[in-house]
């Protein structure tokens, strides 16, 4: 099990479904190593899960461990701010410019 | 004439709503609702969806931004609505958009709502729903720092519910009473159609009205109606819904209950007659009252009692004083006695409650003793539109009524009641203390008969253990209904009299 578990909700294979799950990846590369796992959840096809989780606006991330549960609506477009409200290492500018 | 491409209406099951649209809302289409907090929004889409499963077997999606499900379905049980029982049977379905304050939430760049837009289309085609509720929409534009993009989304899924082909109601927030539409702008992106609830505070007492400003395509009534919200019911709202004035009118005549009233009404009242009595407190008004339910109820007419001033037990006790058994007609079924505070609930719920004792006891007469009671816990509008509710409600039943009036002061003048009234009663009976050669002496006369000839003179009556007894006119007496008597010497009147006898 990793150590952090992501869960992307998007609607269909959009531009901006794919600039998200992107800024998500190289985030967590980038802090994590390879220590976390995302999977990606087609509302379209599945809007029985996005019933579950509650839902409404896409793209969404869920941060399910480790606790406490965190959410991010958008294409994630400010990384800074991404890593703060999934409650990650906030990366300096310096490694921002890296990514 | 090309005939008028007309849009279909959805009858909304509350007949008095369906009254004002004449008919339903337009089908297929997306109404906003729009009120400020506690104007009744949640309930008015908690009913729409419940009255389109009931009445018309048209399963319902209800969207909630601000409740969760499980309040939503307590609250609504505390309005007699079983929704968990809907659910169970795959006619109900909730989506829950709610916030979650345990579930820290950050907007972070562009989005859309696609997510609602694809759970409602599965929730609808799972349960088959015609009716869709989303409630409410302020409570998602707080969640996002710019209206702009939420405006634009909501706009995606009012698109999205027309392409469904389903009825929707979306309600919204507003500020003032009388101001902007809604909130944010709502009303210009999602809907040709408005309807506007209220609950304005007024000479300190609530009164809830609903309005259609705009509802594109259809005609329909104009104005604030006032509504109620009951348990079991929800919103009803206050019309004069078939009351037009097609009420059949009759010439058949019943008993006042005092042979000499009759007399004096050459023959009785009208059996769907409207009959005000006014007077000073202390005059009589109360025994009328019981001379004229008991003139019913004696012969087996189902006669009703609304009392507001008196409990049970003294309308009971009054009567027998003059000699009336009201226990045992009650207990014989043909009188039935209701008495209430008047301070217990608003006019609209008590012209309810009025409305649900005749349509449950089915009454041939009834009496309300009295509206001044009424007329003290409410402004003079909402007393108006409550007389006008009234008395259109009761001649549409065809029912003889007698409601009294306390006038303000001992001696003559009028009630305000009374000026309220008037117009719609079809007779008016005054009376009145006379004071004369020291004593208190008590007069009546019937001011008012529709469509009959009647007594004009001023009457006096006595009261004793049997009831009232009407006798002889005040002959010697002017000034009676201003309420100044003046003693008219008789034998001054013949003198004269005789100075033009030519003798």
């Amino acid at each position: 099990m990793k150590a952090v578990r992501l869960r992307l909700y998007i609607g269909g294979e959009s531009p901006r479904a794919i600039r998200a799950a992107s800024n998500l990846r190289r985030l967590c590369s980038q802090l994590l190593g390879d220590d976390w796992e995302l999977e990606v959840i087609d509302v379209v096809d599945r809007p029985d899960l996005a019933d579950e989780a509650r839902i409404f606006a896409t793209p969404t991330v869920v941060k399910l461990t480790p606790a406490p549960i965190r959410r991010a609506i958008g294409d994630l477009s400010d990384i800074q701010r991404l890593a703060a409200a999934l409650d990650l290492e906030v990366p300096s500018d310096e490694e921002i410019s890296n990514l | 004439m090309t005939p008028i491409p007309s849009i279909d209406r959805v009858p909304t099951g509350n007949s008095g709503l369906d009254h004002i649209l004449h008919g339903g809302m337009p089908a297929g289409r997306t109404t906003l609702v729009s009120g400020s907090a506690g104007s009744g929004k949640t309930v008015f889409a908690l009913q729409f969806l419940i009255d389109g499963v009931r009445k018309y077997d048209e399963p319902a999606v209800f969207v909630t931004f601000e409740e969760r499900p499980h309040l939503i379905r307590m609250n609504a049980a505390a309005l007699g609505f079983d929704i968990a029982a809907l659910e169970e049977a795959g006619k109900w379905a909730f989506i829950d958009v709610s916030y979650d304050p345990a579930e820290d939430e950050e907007v972070i760049g562009r989005y859309d709502f696609v997510a609602l837009l694809a759970r409602i289309e599965h929730a609808v085609r799972t349960t088959g729903a015609k009716r869709v509720a989303i409630d409410s929409v302020g409570a998602v534009f707080t969640r996002f720092a710019e209206p702009h993009g939420v405006r634009r989304e909501l706009a995606r899924v009012a698109d999205g519910l027309r392409a469904l082909g389903v009825t929707a109601v979306l309600t919204s927030e507003r500020t003032q009473e009388y101001g902007e539409i809604a909130r944010f702008g709502v009303e210009e992106f999602v809907c040709d159609n408005v309807l506007v609830l209220r609950n304005v505070l007024q000479e300190e007492s609530r009164r809830r009205t609903i309005e259609v400003l705009k509802m594109r395509g259809i005609d329909h009534l104009t104005g604030e109606f006032p509504f109620t919200i009951l348990p079991g019911q929800g919103i009803v709202v206050i019309t004069l819904a078939g009351t037009d004035l097609t009420a059949g009118s009759t010439t058949e005549r019943i008993t006042s209950g005092l042979e000499e009233l009759d007399e004096m009404c050459s023959g009785g009242m009208f059996r769907d007659s409207v009959t005000l009595v006014s007077g000073a407190t202390g005059t009589g008004k109360t025994l009328l009252v019981t001379e004229f339910i008991d003139g019913g109820a004696s012969r087996g007419e189902r006669s009703l009692i609304l009392a507001f001033e008196e409990s049970r037990a003294q309308l009971y006790r009054n009567a027998a004083g003059w000699g009336r058994d009201f226990a045992s007609m009650e207990a014989e079924g043909s009188l039935r006695v209701e008495c209430a505070y008047p301070e217990v609930m608003s006019l609209e719920d008590h012209l309810v409650a009025i409305k649900q004792a005749v349509e449950e006891f089915n009454p041939t007469r009834m009496a309300i003793d009295s509206l001044s009671a009424l007329e003290r816990i409410a402004p003079e509008r909402s007393f108006r539109e409550f007389l006008i509710g009234l008395t259109s409600f009761i001649k549409h039943r065809q029912i003889a009524a007698l409601l009294t009036a306390t006038a303000r002061s001992l001696l003559g003048g009028e009630s305000t009641t009374e000026a309220h009234i008037s117009t719609l009663t079809d007779m008016i009976i005054l009376l009145r203390y006379v004071e004369t050669g020291g004593e208190i002496r008590r007069g009546l006369t019937v001011l008012k008969l529709r469509g009959s000839t009647h007594d004009k003179r001023i009457r006096e009556f006595r009261i004793d253990g049997t009831g009232m007894h009407v006798g002889a006119p005040f002959r010697d007496i002017t000034g009676i209904l201003a309420g100044t008597p003046r003693h008219v010497v008789t034998n001054a009147l013949d003198e004269v009299a005789n100075l033009f006898d030519g003798t």
